[in-house]
């Protein structure tokens, strides 16, 4: 594996071993935790739907009354499944009713209802799993049949207006005029919101509320242009926050084909309790591996608060991370679309060098992941000449070392949200330099010994430094330390640590029984 | 800037003085015809571009087409009645900052800073407060006689009072991107309101806010000290801080 760069295997292989060592305990947190998230997904993968007259999703409703019974650290699925069987009720969401009516008891039982409770519970959830199965069994059909796009990278646009009857004919409009993947940006703030909303949504705050029924209309919408066009439209959206893992499982329920599922970044950017963010995100992945969904991890929001020279390794610590977290919840090479940006200022001299550096070591370090190639955003000024001279440079580079997703990068970014003009014009930018520069990776290859290989070995370098550091104090020492993108993140503090609890020796997740038992 | 220094009546500048050349940009929602170019020119027009050349047309989707117009606007601008907050604080440097908190105030000056409601961009106040800063100039972080606390996103005003008086702030600054629905108007109102509410006049900290949006002449409207709007560096809100609180000793103090 010398490649382009010629770095050294027995130096990669180092980087690939600390970062195991550094998420190892980390991940033994998240097998010895649940939370309530994690808990609402089972459920809702069991069957439970709807929400109370205030919006408020039965899951909440029953993950609540369950907790306040027998409290978390059970796993909900048992007491849930046993009142289920005392009620005589044929139904989970109707428990869920009466739950939050006042009128049943929880308990977790012992010998034989435990036994038998848990045999309901499994069955409940593996229909949910069998459901997710389907849709990526269905996902594969439309792929062979109306194809995957004709080039590399594939282009990533986003729609955002708060109102998914708005945003379906802007993706639509989108996916005519070239794109391949379309986002749907989530509501400012609902990272933050302890649950998911419910139905079709009109209402949101620089984006769209992320919900089930709108995951629905988007998908058939797409599905629509999908046969249109004679390619297969993929849609994007975000398992990150407080709800991460009931997002996946939507997602998945709902065919939903890539989602942001970033291993730290509502940690240090949200303030969500450590803790919490990676016991969600490690059912968040595993349900991705399951559903077939490629997720995309977010390193380029580092570089947009740390420096993107001096911090260029913190980009590949992450990204090696965010690899060894999705291997281990059973995600395989194709579905990691491992993040990274285009950021360095470009005052700086040899700014394009250096990019192409960063980007050329992400793509020999993952070689069979679809990398996610970023804009820049923290340069664009609102000269919006430039800004689009600059997201030519960006789409070169990204040309030119094969980027697998390329988010489409806007020349009014910092300015308004885009629109229909800026992403006409941004859109011409993609195809122009794609049209004329998209082979080049092919003939690129930078000089033995030179700048480009030089920076690359050094960046390399400096990670495996801060993977080594980091492997002595552990990566939540890091984390608190501010290790990554300048914010301290301490372990006892942050967003959602109330709905955190550790397992208790009869805790059973049917879930993650499945998930990890089906695996090979 | 032009050589005619007094001159306070001007024109846009094309390659001539007083051409009035300006160029836009637009997007009409009907398909690329003649009558669509037509269109243009007559939006030109009406805009005060008189003559208007269309100089590039191309239909966007289905009914959509994108134009760029040349032209020349009759519109004079007077230099004497435009209205701008000018900097009224001299400019220092970190370690001027750092001498004057030290000799003047005695103690370190305490910042705190947020962005309130459902605004989770923190590249604004990152920017001003992180040791990191922006364009080459270090964050308030970096001034040693400056105590920063950085909330970070999505804190609620309740939140940022407390901590304004765990903190013992002396000033509080808050960020703000996201502007729909006026969004950063209706949070800065609910925050100046909340400290006024919470704390007397003078105990109150120098209320700061920040943002690409904002109108700088809007301070009094808004119920805060200060409105700083895009462009503005680490140094300039650490100049305003020691001229507010310390060489000027007005609000808050």
């Amino acid at each position: 594996m010398t490649g382009k760069l010629g770095l050294d295997p027995v130096l990669v292989a180092r980087a690939r071993e600390l970062a195991r060592r550094a998420g190892q305990p980390v991940v033994d947190l998240a097998r010895s935790h649940t939370t309530v998230s994690v808990e609402r997904a089972v459920l809702r993968l069991a069957g439970v739907t709807g929400a109370d007259p205030d919006g408020i999703p039965w899951v909440n409703r029953l993950v609540d009354a369950v907790v306040a019974d027998v409290g978390l650290g059970h796993g909900v699925a048992v007491p849930v499944f046993d009142a289920l069987a005392r009620e005589e009720l044929g139904d989970v969401t109707l428990l869920a009713q009466k739950a939050a009516a006042g009128s049943v008891r929880f308990g977790q039982p012992t010998g034989r209802a435990a036994t038998a409770a848990r045999r309901a519970a499994r069955k409940a959830v593996a229909a949910g799993v069998r459901q997710i199965d389907r849709r990526r069994a269905e996902r594969d059909r439309l792929v062979k049949r109306y194809g995957d796009p004709e080039q590399r990278p594939w282009i990533y646009l986003i729609v955002a207006t708060g109102d998914i009857y708005e945003d379906i004919p802007q993706a639509q409009a989108a996916a005519r005029a070239g794109a391949d993947v379309i986002a749907v940006i989530r509501s400012t703030g609902q990272s933050l919101l302890d649950y998911v909303p419910e139905g079709a949504t009109r209402e949101g705050f620089a984006g769209t509320y992320a919900t089930q029924e709108n995951f629905r209309l988007m998908r058939a919408a797409l599905d629509v242009s999908s046969k249109e066009l004679g390619r297969y439209v993929r849609l994007t959206n975000y398992a990150s926050g407080l709800c991460m893992p009931e997002m996946a499982t939507l997602a998945g329920l709902e065919r939903l084909d890539m989602m942001l599922n970033d291993s730290m970044y509502g940690i240090l950017f949200r303030d969500i309790n450590p803790i919490r963010t990676f016991v969600d995100q490690r059912f968040s992945r595993q349900v991705h591996a399951r559903a077939g969904i490629i997720i995309n991890t977010g390193e380029d929001n580092y570089l947009t608060t740390a420096d993107a020279v001096d911090e260029a390794h913190t980009v590949t610590v992450s990204q090696l991370l965010n690899e060894y977290f999705a291997h281990e919840a059973g995600l395989a090479d194709w579905q990691l679309g491992l993040g990274h940006a285009f950021e360095i200022n470009p005052d700086l001299p040899e700014s394009f060098r250096l990019e192409l550096a960063h980007a050329l070591l992400a793509r020999e370090l993952f070689p069979d992941a679809p990398l996610k190639w970023m804009p820049p955003t923290k340069h664009m000024t609102g000269d919006v000449f430039r800004g689009n001279l600059l997201d030519g440079f960006f789409n070169l580079v990204g040309a030119m070392t094969g980027q697998g997703i390329l988010l489409v990068g806007m020349m009014t970014e910092a300015v308004v949200t885009p629109w229909l003009s800026d992403r006409d014009i941004a859109l011409q930018n993609v195809r122009y330099v794609l049209g004329a520069a998209g082979g080049l990776h092919e003939d690129f290859v930078p000089a033995s010994g030179g700048f480009i290989q030089q920076r690359a070995h050094r960046v390399l370098g400096e990670a495996v430094e801060l993977l080594d550091r980091i492997g002595e104090q552990s990566l939540l020492t890091a984390i608190a330390e501010g290790t990554f993108g300048i914010m301290k993140r301490p372990a006892d503090r942050g967003k959602g640590l109330d709905g955190v609890a550790r397992h208790e020796a009869d805790y059973y997740n049917p879930a993650t029984e499945i998930l990890e038992g089906d695996r090979a | 800037m032009t050589a005619a220094g007094e001159k306070t009546v001007v024109r846009p500048y094309g390659d001539t003085t007083g051409d009035g050349m300006v160029q836009v940009s637009f997007t009409l929602p009907v398909p690329l015809d003649k009558r669509a170019e037509g269109a243009a020119v007559q939006l030109a027009n009406k805009m005060g571009l008189d003559p208007a050349m269309l100089v590039h047309a191309r239909q966007m989707g289905d009914g959509f087409t994108f134009f760029v117009v040349y032209g020349r606007v009759n519109h004079l601008v007077d230099l004497s009645a435009v209205q701008v907050v000018e900097r009224d604080f001299p400019l220092l440097s970190a370690k001027e900052v750092n001498a004057v908190v030290k000799r003047r105030l005695r103690r370190k000056l305490s910042v705190v800073g947020a962005c309130i409601g459902t605004d989770a961009h923190t590249v604004g106040i990152d920017a001003i407060l992180n040791v990191k800063g922006i364009a080459g100039e270090k964050g308030l972080e970096y001034y040693r006689e400056l105590t920063v606390t950085n909330l970070g996103a999505q804190v609620s005003v309740p939140e940022l009072v407390e901590a304004a008086r765990r903190e013992r702030a002396d000033a509080v600054l808050v960020s703000q991107v996201v502007t729909q629905r006026d969004a950063h108007l209706h949070n800065t109102r609910e925050m100046s309101a909340a400290f006024r509410e919470a704390m007397p006049a003078g105990r109150r900290p120098l209320l700061i806010v920040g943002g690409p949006r904002f109108d700088e002449t809007m301070a009094g409207e808004l119920g805060v000290d200060r409105i700083f709007g895009r462009g503005t560096t680490p140094g300039e809100v650490a100049s305003y801080l020691v001229h507010a609180l310390i060489t000027e000793k007005k609000a808050g103090a």
